[in-house]
């Protein structure tokens, strides 16, 4: 998996969702942008941070996992779009069969993975059916 | 001075295994046990939880429950005996996770099942003195039962949290007086880098629990002046069914008053989390003005007793989180070999 200084230097946007947000045009960012894609120099970026609720826009189900994630499968992965705009890529966890395009979601805290049984612990957000 | 609990938030895993199931496997009378323990079913963490994700789970409920500023938090104190690192925090963790971080302290507390009100005792403290305006106190675990021990049929997960105050007007609760009773009884242990704790069989009932929760009780029943009859509610900690009930029955507390608050036959025993589990339940449904009165046990052994008044608080806050019991109810019911993936059970090369 990822190393642990840039493991920790995505801390807030892996627990908190914290992206930013773009003053001047209203376009709100994940993972966070230091300069808006839209108004370059005169953009207002500040910190956003998502409310964590969206809807599936696809989703694929991983049976053969990446290294460091193969207790977990099969799983599912999913392009989550936020309720404020931005789209991004998270495991929703759950019964795979009930998993649909359109299905709301809402983020919750859980273990993103792990390095072995002597490295440290991934925490992060992944996301649920919302009414789960 | 005045202190309180100015929010709470529970969390339980979705999963559930049948006492049924355990019995299949191991040749057990399902039936003997079931009346026995008054445990039917068990909450199971997922694959992706433990007790850091649990206790964050809580301490969202509770500050979504709360609406304080996290800013405001000066101290996250969590209980666990499964904390998922040896040496590195929990409490870190959720102080990041619920944004207090970073003027605030933070440590991992230890006790086996009490581990969660030892933290809302020392939050209390800090409350009082003004070194802290808001403490978080979580008792949270995936608790360890070996294969085919007593244990397996009762070790569960799930967690509480709590938000310790002193400012009357956010108070939800106001803890009048606790009291502790505590001495050194080997009746449940778990030695360093062992998986699964070894216990005293029959000695962790007399010598252990209800010598420790019935003085604990006796004590503060006896310090405030109190009786028993003096209560809405109680929460003994509840290890399995059948301890609270008769506790609460030697003490002179009656079946309606523990019934509200007794949550194990559903989830089974969530340990550190397990006297809050119910103190949170009792909550849900306390009117203000309502008494509780409250002894967690933990092994090692001491209890920590607690005398609670509802405010009228507990109405503006109580919804703004889900209830003990939409947190248990729609369960998935998993055998087995998938609660064996699930705790870890089974060693992959």
């Amino acid at each position: 998996m990822s190393s642990v200084p840039r493991f920790w230097r995505n801390l807030g946007s892996r627990y908190n969702l914290e992206g930013t947000r773009c003053n001047e045009c209203g376009e709100n960012f994940y993972p966070p942008r230091n300069v808006c894609v839209n108004c370059r120099r005169v953009g207002q970026i500040e910190p956003y941070k998502f409310k964590g609720t969206g809807e599936i826009i696809s989703y694929t189900l991983i049976h053969t996992a990446a290294e460091g994630f193969e207790g977990q499968a099969p799983y599912t992965l999913a392009i989550i779009q936020l309720d404020e705009g931005p789209r991004l890529t998270s495991q929703v966890v759950g019964s795979p069969e009930k998993i649909h395009i359109g299905m709301r979601v809402r983020s919750v805290f859980r273990k993103l993975g792990e390095d072995g049984e002597r490295g440290m612990i991934y925490y992060g957000t992944k996301f649920v059916p919302e009414n789960a | 001075m005045t202190i309180g609990i100015v929010s709470y938030g529970a969390y339980v895993p979705r999963y559930r295994i049948k006492i049924e199931e355990i019995a299949r496997l191991w040749g057990d009378n399902a039936e003997a046990l079931k009346n026995g323990l008054m445990v039917y079913e068990k909450s199971v963490p997922d694959i992706d939880e433990d007790a850091a994700t649990i206790a964050v789970e809580a301490a969202r409920y509770a500050m979504a429950r709360s609406g304080v500023d996290p800013d405001r938090i000066g101290a996250v104190y969590t209980g666990s005996e499964s904390h998922p690192y040896a040496v590195k925090p929990t409490s870190t963790i959720i102080a990041q996770a619920i944004g207090a971080t970073p003027n605030m302290t933070a440590a991992d507390f230890e006790f086996a099942c009490k581990a969660g009100t030892a933290a809302v005792q020392a939050c209390m403290g800090l409350v009082g003195s003004g070194m802290i305006d808001l403490g978080m106190a979580i008792g949270a675990d995936v608790s360890q039962g070996a294969p085919s021990d007593a244990l397996e049929y009762t070790a569960a997960a799930g967690g509480v949290a709590c938000i310790i105050g002193k400012k009357e007007s956010e108070l939800a609760a106001i803890i009048e007086d606790t009291y502790s009773f505590t001495t050194d009884t080997p009746d449940f242990w778990r030695r360093e880098g062992m998986p699964y704790p070894e216990h005293g069989g029959r000695f962790t009932g007399e010598p252990g629990y209800f010598k420790h929760v019935t003085n604990g009780a006796k004590g503060l029943l006896e310090k405030l002046g109190t009786k028993p009859e003096d209560y809405d509610y109680a929460v003994f900690h509840q290890p399995n069914g059948k301890f609270p009930s008769k506790v609460a029955k030697t003490l002179g507390f009656t079946k309606a008053q523990i019934t509200p608050g007794l949550v194990v036959p559903k989830i089974g025993n969530t340990y550190s989390g397990s006297c809050l589990m119910g103190i949170a339940a009792t909550l849900d449904q306390a009117k203000p003005g309502d008494r509780i009165f409250a002894t967690a046990f933990g092994s090692g052994a001491g209890s920590d007793a607690f005398s609670i008044t509802v405010t009228d608080r507990i109405e503006e806050i109580r919804n703004r989180a889900p209830k003990v019991s939409e947190l248990i109810k729609d369960p998935i019911y998993i055998d087995y070999a998938r609660y064996a993936r699930h705790k870890g059970k089974i060693r992959l090369a």
